[in-house]
């Protein structure tokens, strides 16, 4: 069942056309991973999808709704769709139980034990237990991406989006943020990640999407994608990047 | 035999205006052969009519041409400066032989600067308005300590209001007496208390609806407001310039120069 | 064990202090012993440094300046709260309420650029002159609105800039989240912009210490004006150094914090 749909996306920023006409579908449980050079409309194809951009033209289907018509508060939308950033993007006036709350209670209006235990067991659930009270300078970048995860997760969202997480992370703490994001697939969430690890890509992702110019120029299995790509771009893409 | 000498001394004067000043005077002015004397800017009435203190209308303006002739100074060897009151009193050069703007004689600024004999003895006055004085207000000092006072920082006023009333509220005091006569005027302050003169000119020209409600005489204060010409401390010119003052008041002309241009100070009531 | 490295260092800080300490002296004895062969130095001294005078007036001056204490503690906290407001009314975005951003900016931009001495003056002596009756005429209630109105639009444009330098990441954030326009300002810009810009703060109030005296303009006897009294009293300067001292005494230490709290920001920042 189609969980996201979108339908000739397009997206310009003055003449700069950034998203020319993507059409994509998203599973319900299933992780999709967008691949492709800098300025390809990875990250603006994500900001699309949780509103934080408004398209230009096409539409975008939640469920079968489409969040994108023009006028319709995306606030409701964006509490059905969890968004993790580059830079994390913590409130760092705020400890990490006080960022993953924050949502949680002004929008859900919850409050009390309930919310503190359900949020002290996602802390638990990622290993960040004992961190619940650290400030995010307080944090290494692995950690402070983890509770950007959790943050993220406190508001149950039914599909996760994830833009290029590990870019702005030392290479010995890519791993834990990325053992974060397997366990999340175990678990069956749906996920649209914009990445740059390849072989993460190609270990865990159901479809593989090669964005180039503002389109997608080609898309499948993982397989497929990485061993047999049927597009030069594609292939000179892959043989700079693997 | 003193007159008799003055008045040759002046018809030589005016026989020969060449000649210019008296022996006294003589390379003890900034520039020889002229006086030169400073005043307020801008200067008011009634001690200078239109602020043009050349004219000589308006008391000061008429003391300064008086004493001028006196020193042995024709009309046209008069030059006019203005000055600021805090330039007055800076230690100092000064760019005045003498300064003519109601200067209050006080044994404190008389350490910074000389003051000339007094040639004139203020009364102070109560300047109100007229719904001040519809809501009861009388020239009795019972009745005066009840109202919200208003005064000029920088006169004498100050002390004279602790001394002679001493208001049951703390007077609010202002730079100059248009501010005090704009309080006034929007009902923050009840009265002020000036010189008699400076009262006569706010209450005439400056406030609508003013009234002045009464005076007290120059012996009710124990140090009754004296107006002397202000000069550089050690300044030379000071035995010239009382001179000239004493011969004026013997004469009788600076009774008669007071008569003219402050005549209107009689007819406010004297506050027992 | 000192190191090669630190033995070095202590022999370069010894000879800069000893440098630093030797010109200081030289200019403090020049300024001594220079100053007072001045033609006119006892004439100065007498006017601006005269310790009887001092001693007469100081008392006079601290007990007027209990009224510059007392203006300021009642502006203040109104200036911070009309200051905030302003800027969010300024940075609001809703088609709706564009009237009240329209009329923060020109609130802002006509208190801007106005001297304070002249809204003094205007509000001061203008507003009660309509015929207000008292106690509602007092030059207190008036002169310390204008004091407000002024500052809280400076306090407003440093808010702003606050508010500005918060990244968008934080607002995108903020918004991934589902939470309302309202609450990202109330629970993640402005706190993170205020706690920015309390240096630029804090340098508006010694800048307003310092301009309540202005308020004597309009008549409430405060220090300024207390040592005007005694200028013209005393034909003598010197209140005005003893009034000076008192605002140093405050607006030193003060700008001193300030520049402690902007400094150790940067640290934390960088």
């Amino acid at each position: 069942m189609a969980m996201l749909q979108l339908t000739g996306v397009r997206k310009a920023f003055g003449d700069n056309v950034v998203l020319d006409g993507i059409d994509l579908t998203v599973s319900a449980g299933q992780m999709v991973c967008l691949i492709g050079a800098s300025g390809s409309g990875k990250s603006t194809l994500l900001r699309c999808m949780n509103l934080l951009e408004p398209i230009d033209d096409g539409a975008i289907l939640l469920d079968g709704t489409d969040i994108s018509e023009p006028g319709r508060d995306p606030q409701p939308v964006r509490t059905r769709i969890g968004m993790v950033f580059q830079s994390y993007n913590l409130f760092p006036h705020m400890t990490a139980r006080a960022n993953v709350e924050l949502a949680p209670r002004r929008v859900r209006g919850q409050s009390g034990a309930a919310l503190s235990d359900r949020v002290a067991a996602l802390f638990a659930r990622f290993g960040l237990a004992d961190r619940m009270e650290h400030y995010p300078d307080q944090l290494s970048g692995g950690q402070q991406q983890r509770v950007a995860i959790i943050r993220a997760l406190a508001m149950a969202p039914e599909i996760m989006l994830f833009d290029e997480i590990t870019s702005a992370l030392d290479p010995e703490l890519v791993g834990e943020v990325l053992d974060v994001l397997r366990q999340l697939r175990a678990e069956g969430m749906t996920m649209v990640l914009a990445t740059h690890e390849m072989g993460f890509a190609r270990e865990l992702a159901d479809t593989v999407c090669f964005l180039d110019r503002g389109r997608i120029l080609e898309s499948g299995p993982p397989a497929r994608i990485f061993e047999t790509p049927q597009e030069p771009r594609t292939r000179a893409f892959l043989s700079r990047v693997l | 035999m003193t007159r008799l000498l003055t008045t040759s001394t002046l018809a030589l004067v005016l026989a020969l205006p060449a000649v210019a000043q008296t022996d006294c005077a003589a390379g003890k002015t900034i520039e020889e052969g002229v006086l030169t004397i400073a005043t307020g800017n801008p200067a008011y009435y009634p001690w200078v009519l239109n602020d043009a203190p050349e004219s000589g209308e308006g008391f000061e303006a008429a003391v300064a041409y008086a004493l001028a002739e006196e020193m042995g100074f024709a009309a046209d060897q008069v030059s006019w400066t203005r000055t600021s009151f805090d330039q007055s009193i800076q230690p100092g050069a000064k760019d005045f032989d003498v300064n003519l703007q109601q200067f209050s004689i006080t044994p404190e600024r008389a350490q910074v600067v000389d003051f000339s004999v007094p040639y004139y003895t203020s009364a102070m006055a109560v300047l109100t308005t007229g719904a001040v004085v519809e809501a009861g207000a009388e020239p009795t000092v019972a009745s005066l300590k009840g109202l919200v006072w208003g005064a000029d920082a920088n006169t004498t006023a100050v002390p004279m209001l602790t001394d002679l009333i001493a208001p049951e509220r703390q007077p609010l005091l202002y730079g100059d007496n248009v501010d005090v006569t704009a309080a006034m005027q929007a009902g923050q302050i009840d009265a002020a208390l000036f010189d008699l003169p400076t009262a006569l000119y706010l209450s005439a020209v400056v406030l609508n609806d003013g009234v002045l409600l009464g005076q007290f005489p120059p012996e009710r204060s124990e140090n009754p407001d004296q107006f002397g010409l202000l000069m550089e401390k050690g300044n030379p010119l000071k035995e010239c310039v009382d001179a000239a003052l004493g011969a004026l008041k013997d004469s009788g002309r600076l009774a008669e120069i007071e008569a003219t241009w402050l005549q209107d100070a009689t007819g406010v009531p004297v506050i027992e | 064990m000192p190191t090669r490295r630190e033995i070095f260092e202590a022999r370069q800080r010894r000879r800069a202090n000893l440098v630093a300490a030797g010109s200081t002296g030289l200019v403090v004895l020049a300024i001594v012993v220079l100053v007072p062969l001045a033609p006119g130095w006892e004439a100065v001294q007498r006017s601006f440094f005269n310790g009887e005078v001092f001693a007469r007036t100081f008392p006079g001056l601290l007990n007027a300046f209990l009224m510059d204490i007392a203006i300021f503690a009642w502006c203040a906290p109104l200036i911070a709260a009309a200051g905030l407001l302003l800027a969010i009314a300024r940075d609001l975005r809703a088609p709706a309420l564009t009237p009240v951003k329209l009329a923060a900016t020109a609130f802002i931009d006509i208190f801007r650029g106005l001297p304070v001495i002249l809204v003094i003056y205007l509000i001061g002596f203008g507003i009660p002159g309509l015929g207000l009756p008292r106690p509602w005429n007092s030059p207190y209630l008036w002169g310390s609105l204008a004091l407000i109105l002024v500052y809280s639009a400076y306090v407003a444009e440093v808010i702003r800039s606050g508010i500005e330098s918060i990244h968008d990441s934080q607002r995108a954030a903020a918004q991934s989240l589902g939470l309302s326009p309202r609450d990202t300002m109330r629970f993640v810009i402005l706190p993170q912009a205020v706690r920015r810009v309390v240096p630029a703060n804090m340098n508006l109030f010694i800048a307003l210490q310092k301009d309540v005296a202005l308020l004597s303009f309009i008549g409430p006897v405060e220090i300024f004006r207390q040592a005007g009294v005694y200028k013209s009293l005393l034909a003598n300067f010197t209140p005005y150094v003893g009034a000076a001292l008192i605002f140093l005494a405050i607006t030193i230490p003060a700008t001193r914090y300030a520049d402690h709290l902007m400094s150790r920001q940067k640290r934390a920042r960088s």
